[in-house]
């Protein structure tokens, strides 16, 4: 009981995460796209200033429960996963000192060379990250001791490269919606504009991705096996899902750029938890033996880890979400050119 | 070289470079708020503009400050994986409250603080400086507590194969837990106290904004003078505590062989440590090791020949490492107490500025050291006498932990030169003119 607790909460953060980092991750990938000045490129920064640093906490939280509440699968899934983590890191690193950096220094190389890791930063984790995911839905090959018997290649299957462009197309759209609601004038527009053709994108990925993963996963079978514990997300967790899907471009057509951006950040939860609904028991499925895989049973805490860790998370999650509400709600104004005076932007 | 080598050493580089940054985040962010209290509560403009001069050089601090950490967060999975499976049940539990009960708190309001001034009330700008410093502060208490509980392992059993919480009480109130983190904030709070008079005293030799880095100055030199005191009284005690819960690394830090009644502090020593014994020992003060461990002339010490050989710490990068903090730790308090005396005349005193311009690195150097006792000193054990270090590492390839340590090193490398290279620019540059400056 207490192990399909901690299932739903990591489910539920790591959705949380994508929902956030994702709008943030999606934006620095369209900078090139939508930039057509330096002044764009400041204003796009900074729509994002106040608050991507608070989203990326959402994954250190999303690592460090992992490792508290299912520590065997913390150690398997980041050794497995060694060099997918480890690029998805480097891109973190380099992604997060730019905002700070690039405009230190009077050199358009300086410049230059930040806005560039932006970019790459930004698109590299959008990427792995759905190629990760994708990969666990599918099982990835681990052996009876939890070692992993592949390479970086393995995970770049097509199923797992469908996943990172799935991703990809979630958090694109995300952030384009994010510029949308965040600016004004031919930037607005230019992102409104993308934003509607990202949707569609999405929504095809989308459809292959669910085909595919009847054919590549055995997420439905758990749908399909366990009927009794699965009626209430399999009824609910679609649903959101297509509902969100289609409330995203409803909003837009009608100009609701805040409601747009809800929306699809709806979407990539249900996205987020179908998946992980799917894989119930499981958190790391093994591709060589189903008897292999690492399921919330075989790799939990003990049960007072389990509840002390509980009682922490049931206190501070409500905290944090309450204070970050407070700062979107804080700098909820769009970011025009006045913004850029301000000694503190980017 | 081998997966565990690779491994240590990529652990290593990742941490020092973390904390190269993370002191000056702890000292720094509770010096600017306590600048911008000044200001809160006199409504002199003065201390805005130094919450500002300050706050900005924190800033770009903080930002590498965060990102190194992120890659540690993960390294206890990709490269310590078997560690992380026989522990997590008490040691992931530390990692996930921090990032939950600090993490989200300091870098939600640094968000507030960096882009809130003209945005929430002074008072709440104000708040947002302390949240920041008091979650960053907190951070340190919760992974130093998951730290020191690797130096003395509390609160657990060993069952099903792992060990496993048995009491979370003990775990979070150990003793040297709380050692350990009055002595690692004490010594980030010297650090930033030396980095702001540093900074100051480079401007302070130019003549430029004299009023503005005099007061900063003061400032610095009252908060490094009183936790260069603490580091001195409590570090002693702290070696008290590590003679008692681990002797290997007491053995090592004072490069003592045999076991010694009335054992004697040297004032100058060579370990040998192929042959076991120290080439060269002058100036012994009778007693006085026994005294510093156990608080009396006559106790004895344990040597390192008293423990099997594949217990034993590497002694010589302790040893040295241990004498070079401690060296530095007595030389701090005497620099704080001068500035201190000379707060109201610093600009006859060049010298003085100079030798405080000079002594800026001396902070980096004492951590780092101090670090490597601590974590050097506890070898050959991850977790000290529960786990070896070669038996926590990643069943993974060699190859793989190659290329992410190159990669480390390279991009590491490259991000350190941009930000101390930015701070130093920064720094020179001094404040931003005041308001009536600007307007006459
Ligand atoms: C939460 C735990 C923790 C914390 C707070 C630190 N370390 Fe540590 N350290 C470890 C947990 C650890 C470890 C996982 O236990 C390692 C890896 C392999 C090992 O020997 O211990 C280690 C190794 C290790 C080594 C290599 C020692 C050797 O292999 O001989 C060095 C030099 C440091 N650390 C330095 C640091 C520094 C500079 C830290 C300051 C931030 C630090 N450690 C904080
Ligand atoms: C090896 C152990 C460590 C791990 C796994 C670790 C992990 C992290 C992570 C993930 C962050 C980023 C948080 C964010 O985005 O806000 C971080 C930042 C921070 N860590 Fe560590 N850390 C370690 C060692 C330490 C130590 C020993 C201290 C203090 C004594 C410390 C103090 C801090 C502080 C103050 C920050 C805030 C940002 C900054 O560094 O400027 N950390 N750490
Ligand atoms: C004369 C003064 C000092 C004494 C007697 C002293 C003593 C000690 C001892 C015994 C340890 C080992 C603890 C362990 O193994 O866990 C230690 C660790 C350490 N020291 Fe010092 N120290 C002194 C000054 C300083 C100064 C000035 C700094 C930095 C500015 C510093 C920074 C550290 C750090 C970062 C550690 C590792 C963390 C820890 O174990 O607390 N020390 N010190």
């Amino acid at each position: 009981m207490l192990e399909s607790v901690w299932f739903i909460l990591w489910g539920v953060l790591w959705a949380v995460y994508f929902a956030l980092d994702g709008f943030d991750l999606g934006l620095g990938t369209l900078v090139p796209v939508l930039a057509k000045s330096d002044v764009d490129k400041r204003i796009i920064y900074n729509s994002m200033g106040p608050f991507w640093d608070g989203n990326e906490v959402w994954l250190i939280t999303a690592g460090g429960v992992t490792f508290a509440a299912f520590p065997t699968t913390y150690a398997v899934m980041f050794s497995g996963l060694y060099s997918a983590l480890m690029i998805v890191l480097f891109a973190l690193i380099l992604r997060g000192v730019s905002f700070e950096f690039r405009g230190k220094l009077d050199s358009p190389m300086w410049t230059a060379i930040w806005d560039g890791c932006v970019v790459l930063g930004s698109f590299v984790p959008a990427l792995l990250l759905g190629v990760a995911f994708a990969n666990i839905f599918e099982g990835i090959p681990i052996d009876e001791a939890g070692v992993f018997q592949g390479n970086l290649f393995t995970l770049l299957n097509p199923y797992g490269l469908l996943g990172g462009v799935l991703f990809l197309c979630m958090f694109t759209t995300h952030g384009a919606l994010w510029l949308a609601v965040k600016t004004e004038g031919p930037l607005h527009d230019r992102a409104a504009a993308l934003a509607r053709k990202l949707w569609l994108a999405l929504a095809v990925v989308a459809v292959i991705f669910l085909v595919a993963t009847w054919f590549a996963t055995r997420l439905y079978d758990n749908y399909l096996q366990n009927p009794f514990v699965f009626t209430i997300p399999i009824v609910l967790i679609p649903v959101i899902l297509v509902a969100a899907l289609f409330m995203m471009r409803f909003y837009m057509g009608k100009g609701s750029w805040w409601k747009a951006w809800f929306a699809s950040g709806l979407t990539i939860i249900g996205a987020t938890l179908f998946g992980v609904a799917g894989l119930y028991p499981n958190l790391l499925p093994s591709s060589l033996n189903p008897a292999y895989s690492l399921t919330i049973y075989n790799s939990s805490s003990s049960p007072l880890t389990l509840k002390i860790m509980l009682g922490v998370a049931l206190t501070f999650v409500p905290i944090v979400i309450a204070y970050q509400s407070w700062v979107y709600f804080m700098f909820r104004d769009k970011v025009t050119e006045d913004h850029l005076a301000y000694d503190e932007a980017y | 070289m081998d997966v565990l080598m690779l491994s240590r050493l990529q652990f290593a580089a990742a941490t020092f470079f973390h904390f190269l940054f993370v002191p000056l985040t702890l000292g720094l962010s509770v010096l600017v708020a306590i600048m911008e209290t000044k200001w809160v509560r006199t409504g002199d403009e003065e201390y805005k503009r130094m919450a500002k001069f300050w706050g900005k050089l924190f800033l770009i601090n903080f930002a590498i400050g965060i990102v190194t950490g992120i890659t540690l967060e993960f390294q206890f999975g990709t490269n310590w994986s078997r560690y992380s499976r026989y522990v997590g049940d008490v040691f992931g539990s530390l990692l996930a409250i921090e990032a939950s009960a600090a993490f989200f708190l300091e870098s939600t309001f640094i968000g507030v603080w960096a882009f809130g001034w003209d945005r929430v009330s002074p008072r709440l700008h104000m708040v947002s400086m302390w949240l920041v410093a008091i979650a960053s502060n907190l951070s340190a208490v919760w992974i130093l507590t998951a730290n020191a509980w690797m130096q003395h392992p509390v609160g657990y059993v060993i069952r099903n194969g792992r060990a496993e919480l048995d009491d979370f009480m003990a775990v979070v109130t150990q003793p040297f837990a709380m050692q350990q983190i009055i002595h690692t904030v004490a010594g980030a709070y010297i650090l930033a106290g030396f980095f702001v008079m540093g900074v100051c005293a480079y401007h302070l030799l130019r003549k430029q904004n004299v009023e503005f880095f005099t007061r900063s100055f003061r400032i610095a030199a009252a908060f490094a003078l009183i936790f260069s005191l603490v580091e001195v009284v409590q570090g002693h005690v702290h070696g008290g505590e590590v003679a008692k819960i681990q002797p290997t690394k007491l053995a090592a830090m004072e490069s003592l062989w045999d076991t010694t009644d009335n054992a004697p502090q040297y004032l100058f020593l060579i370990p040998d440590e192929k042959n076991e014994r120290n080439l060269v020992e002058i100036g012994g003060i009778p007693g006085a090791l026994s005294m510093l461990a156990y608080h009396s002339p006559s106790a004895t010490v344990k040597g390192l020949k008293d423990f099997p050989k594949e217990d034993r710490p590497p002694v010589l990068p302790t040893f040295i490492a241990f004498r070079v903090m401690v060296g530095l730790g007595l030389l701090f308090p005497l620099l704080a107490l001068i500035g201190w005396i000379k707060r109201n005349r610093l600009m006859e005193n060049a010298g003085y500025l100079k030798a405080m311009l000079f002594a800026m690195p001396l902070p980096y150097i004492a951590l780092q050291a101090g670090w490597i006792v601590a974590e050097v000193g506890r070898q050959p054990w991850v977790v000290y006498g529960m786990m070896r270090t070669s038996d926590a590492v990643s069943p993974i390839s060699g190859s793989q932990v190659m290329g992410s340590f190159i990669a480390l090193v390279g991009v590491y490398t490259l991000l350190g030169i941009a930000a101390f290279y930015l701070l130093a620019r920064y720094a020179r540059k001094g404040p931003q003119p005041s308001s009536s400056e600007a307007t006459a």
